[in-house]
């Protein structure tokens, strides 16, 4: 188990940080010109974006924050020279209910497979559990996502609910799914 | 998964104000290019104006409009501009095209860039039709769309005047059956 003295934010390998607006948005806006990476990260239609608009983002994103205290942000960066290299988020918490909505996205190809999804996935489950103290989260997945969805089991995620055909992409229909965590499990896995 | 912004010969972005503004300058003061372009009178707009439509339209979250600026593969230098501008009701979308760079005019990178704002529109907003209209002294343009898949639908006679010279639109359409179909390079 954790003590109160493990830091939260740093990780092997890892850390979570605030937005960087000088250097994050040129890197983000990068990503979102990969159609690739923002199919499986959103199911809204992929859209370019530039660093002007990313900017954009993050300042509605911290207004968010601030304003309804339902949402967390962390830019995933490397340890090794501070480089952004993802975007952990937990959204939508219902605290009355202990509810809350993880995301999570590696940008770069070249950063994927390498293991930073897998540890900043433990950090922000750490977060959502013994810091937020939520009771669950969620996370949905689509169904040609099978790199998540294998991530999500490997990680101990029960296969909740699937909306039949609720996606359309490349002409074809597809299955949106959602997984969940109890807090019991992920105690479990953790004294493991 | 298709690659939905990377087609044989460019690619679709989004610039930056600045970027997009310092092309288009300079792209608005060739008015041979803005009048296949548009049927609105030439004019000459500042930079810093340019630069704050860029940034308005980056900051309208309204639904169906999807904005790409075009560079090329080779040498990753921007040449033009597309645009979506979708009824999602309906799911229709005009679509508007301008190369601004001359030399790269009819060499294919203007239907390469048309063929992949159609893909988009088929299969990633899932719109049931594209339309358009041109100039129809904008030969060049009406053979691009032609190989791309789109049909004349229909002409409006002498509802436009250029150098005393009444000239038509040309209206054309491409439903996602004939898209997805096997006469349809894709």
């Amino acid at each position: 188990m954790f003590d109160i003295q493990t830091q939260l934010f740093e990780g092997e390998e890892i850390r979570f940080g605030p937005i960087d607006y000088e250097k994050d948005p040129a890197i983000e806006s990068k990503w979102t010109h990969d159609a690739e990476f923002m199919r499986l990260y959103d199911i809204a239609p992929a859209r370019p974006l530039s660093a002007a608009m990313v900017k954009k983002q993050y300042e509605k994103l911290e207004k968010q924050m601030e304003e309804d205290k339902n949402l967390y942000y962390f830019a995933i960066r490397a340890r090794e020279d501070d480089r952004l290299i993802g975007k952990a988020t937990i959204q939508w918490i219902e605290w009355a209910n202990g509810n809350g909505v993880l995301r999570l996205g590696i940008g770069d190809t070249e950063d994927r497979r390498k293991g930073y999804g897998t540890k900043a996935l433990r950090m922000l489950l750490r977060f959502a559990f013994a810091e937020l103290n939520l009771y669950r989260v969620t996370a949905t997945v689509p169904e040609y996502n099978t790199a998540a969805i294998a991530f999500l089991k490997k990680a101990g995620f029960t296969e909740e609910v699937c909306r039949r055909k609720a996606l359309e992409r490349d002409s074809r229909r597809w299955d949106f799914l959602t997984f969940g965590l109890l807090k019991d499990e992920w105690q479990d896995q953790v004294r493991a | 998964m298709k690659d939905l912004f990377r087609g044989k010969l460019v690619r679709l972005t989004t610039e930056e104000p600045e970027t997009q503004a310092k092309y288009q300058v300079r792209w608005q003061r060739d008015s041979e290019f803005r009048r296949l372009a548009d049927s609105d009178p030439t004019n000459v707009i500042s930079e810093k104006k340019i630069k704050e439509w860029t940034e308005k339209r980056g900051e309208d979250d309204k639904p169906g409009r999807y904005p790409f600026s075009i560079r090329t593969l080779s040498d990753d230098k921007l040449i033009g501009f597309i645009g979506l501008w979708a009824d999602l009701t309906h799911g229709d979308a005009w679509v508007g095209i301008g190369i601004g760079e001359r030399e790269y005019w009819g060499k294919g990178y203007g239907t390469d860039a048309m063929r992949l704002v159609l893909q988009y529109a088929f299969t990633e907003i899932n719109l049931q039709r594209v339309s358009l209209a041109l100039h129809s002294y904008n030969e060049r343009a009406l053979k691009s769309y032609e190989k791309v898949g789109f049909r004349l639908e229909g002409r409006t006679r002498g509802d436009q005047q250029r150098e005393g010279k009444r000239t038509d639109t040309l209206w054309m359409g491409i439903l996602r059956d004939e898209w997805l179909g096997p006469d349809i390079q894709r």
